[in-house]
């Protein structure tokens, strides 16, 4: 063999090994993670975590019920707030518009997709909660929702563009006007990724924590209403982790296991709605 | 099965037909490109015309003219007169105007819905307050697809081979009862036994419905067809009756061209 073909086969085998290396750490960093929250967090997570609330401080059990209902809550809103107006955005910049207009929604959606969540917070600080002159839900709900945006345009734009334009044709030539087709034929053809991209988006703002400090701010009790601070569970995880009793630290960890369950249900259940689709439309 | 059909219409009585589309000094544009040039045309009521011409030369630019889907273009222009049945097309309302006057694609288009769904669609659309199952087996039917779906509506449209999927979009086009269908090259992708089906479909509907017919295959038009028209670079060079187009034309660019010496 020569030696550039020595060469040549020793490159191949190092970048395979390399590149399989990376795929390898890339899969580990996650099943370390999963690993790490199961056996740390399995154990505390009962009945009570789920049903009592905190205990006082320093004393041993209680749960999280109320930062459970409270993640609940906020999603909830956040979803009030980011999916219409993300919804309709993309479907604009899919269907109507010109070239100005819908270039400059592109690219400050995707500045503020790369705004970082504690500035989020603060804008949600200074927009929500000074007027108001208390934290609340309403204020997290707001930051969190906003923080749902770009993604949700984004991603319903990119499903209504996959939608091929013949069909967009066979329906004016019905005699759709333009807005009657986007609603009857293209956006419900999109539907079932508009939705996943949507459930998606509910799941990556599960776990934002930094825009919730000073907007929800955290409560020890049930927040009833919409006007009170309220407990998530992200906020719980921090305030657990750096305290100093190594009974919140377990619970932060069920805590953090909980969380990740939550994600990890909302992307089977997308899975579930785009498999029934197209089993539907392959008849 | 009938594999060939005549055209039918005696060339005598051709003058005394009543005229759905007048078609005066058309002139087309793709921005500065200029894609039709002067087209005078008739197109006779209840009858099936059929546009013929090498690839590019702007028979289905002319075509969707027809329902105004060019409009749905940007920086189209369109100069000259089309009139339906007497009115100009552009002051009709666009919506109104594409109920009166179908269309059918060249690749089959039914939407991600149930068959039921895709004939609905029109009639729902339009505010139809009738009966929809009634009108959509009628239509369904018409389409000679009726047998063949009639247990299965609420299934996929996409679950149809691609000549039902085809013989659904006309069933779909003709559930508004439009008066004109214009069908845009509907069998080339299409095999010989369901291209023969549909082209007996159009034989049958011939009766109901004025139809326009843009096809590269010449024998498709000469079998199908009622009048003929061929279309060369944008223009029109000639139009007649079927039969006579094919068997004695009378420009030398349409002899050409039919006999294979280009296209």
């Amino acid at each position: 063999m020569s030696i550039r073909t020595i060469w040549r086969k020793s490159l191949n085998v190092v970048m395979l090994s390399l590149t399989g290396a990376c795929a390898a750490v890339t899969v580990s960093v996650l099943l370390f993670i999963l690993g790490y929250l199961a056996w740390d967090g399995a154990s505390s997570v009962n009945w009570d975590f789920f049903t009592q609330l905190p205990k006082p401080v320093g004393d041993v059990g209680g749960g999280m019920a109320n930062a459970i209902v409270g993640s609940g809550k906020l999603l909830l809103l956040a979803s009030l707030v980011g999916m219409p107006i993300g919804l309709l955005a993309g479907v604009y910049l899919a269907e109507f518009g010109g070239k100005t207009f819908p270039f400059i929604v592109r690219y400050t959606t995707d500045l503020l997709n790369g705004v970082p969540s504690i500035v989020i917070g603060i804008f949600a600080y200074a927009v929500v909660v000074v007027p108001m002159k208390h934290f609340s839900t309403l204020a997290g709900g707001f930051a969190l929702g906003v923080m749902m945006i770009p993604i949700a345009v984004r991603s319903t734009e990119e499903f209504l563009r996959a939608v091929p334009t013949n069909l967009r044709e066979g329906a004016m030539a019905l005699g759709a006007s333009k807005w009657k087709t986007v609603a009857t034929v293209i956006v419900p053809a999109a539907f079932q990724g508009i939705l996943t991209g949507l459930l998606l988006d509910v799941a990556r703002v599960a776990g934002e924590t930094a825009p919730l400090l000073f907007t929800a701010f955290g409560n020890r009790f049930w927040s009833p209403g919409w006007n009170q601070p309220i407990a998530s569970l992200p906020v719980m995880i921090y305030t657990y982790a750096i305290s100093p009793y190594e009974d919140w630290h377990r619970q932060a960890w069920a805590a953090g296991l909980v969380l990740l369950a939550l994600v990890l249900v909302i992307n089977v259940v997308s899975r579930v709605v785009m498999a029934r689709r197209a089993a539907f439309l392959r008849g | 099965m009938q594999t060939a059909i005549p055209a039918t219409t005696p060339v005598a009585q051709e003058a005394s037909l009543p005229l759905r589309f007048k078609i005066r000094k058309l002139n087309f544009f793709y921005g500065p490109k200029q894609a039709l040039y002067d087209i005078d045309l008739d197109v006779p009521t209840n009858r099936v015309t059929a546009l013929i011409g090498p690839s590019g030369c702007g028979k289905s630019t002319f075509l969707r003219n027809l329902n105004r889907m060019q409009e749905t273009i940007r920086d189209t222009r369109l100069e000259g007169e089309i009139l339906l049945d007497g009115q100009n097309i552009l002051a009709l309302d666009v919506v109104k105007l594409r109920k009166r006057v179908g269309m059918v694609f060249q690749r089959p288009n039914p939407f991600p819905k149930s068959i039921f769904d895709n004939v609905a669609y029109g009639l729902r659309i339009n505010g139809y307050k009738g009966s929809l199952s009634d009108l959509v087996e009628k239509s369904l039917r018409r389409a000679a697809l009726w047998d063949e779906v009639k247990d299965k509506l609420s299934h996929s449209a996409y679950a149809l081979s691609g000549g039902q999927q085809q013989r659904l979009c006309i069933a779909r086009a003709l559930a508004v009862d439009p008066e004109v269908l214009l069908l845009d090259e509907p069998c080339s992708a299409l095999d010989p036994v369901t291209t023969a089906k549909i082209e007996e479909l159009l034989f049958q509907l011939k009766d109901s419905c004025t139809m326009v017919i843009v096809t590269h295959n010449m024998q498709q038009a000469a079998r199908a067809s009622d009048f003929t028209a061929f279309l060369l670079d944008g223009r029109l060079i000639e139009r007649s009756v079927t039969s006579e187009l094919f068997t004695t034309p009378k420009d030398p660019r349409t002899e050409a061209y039919i006999t294979g010496r280009f296209g």
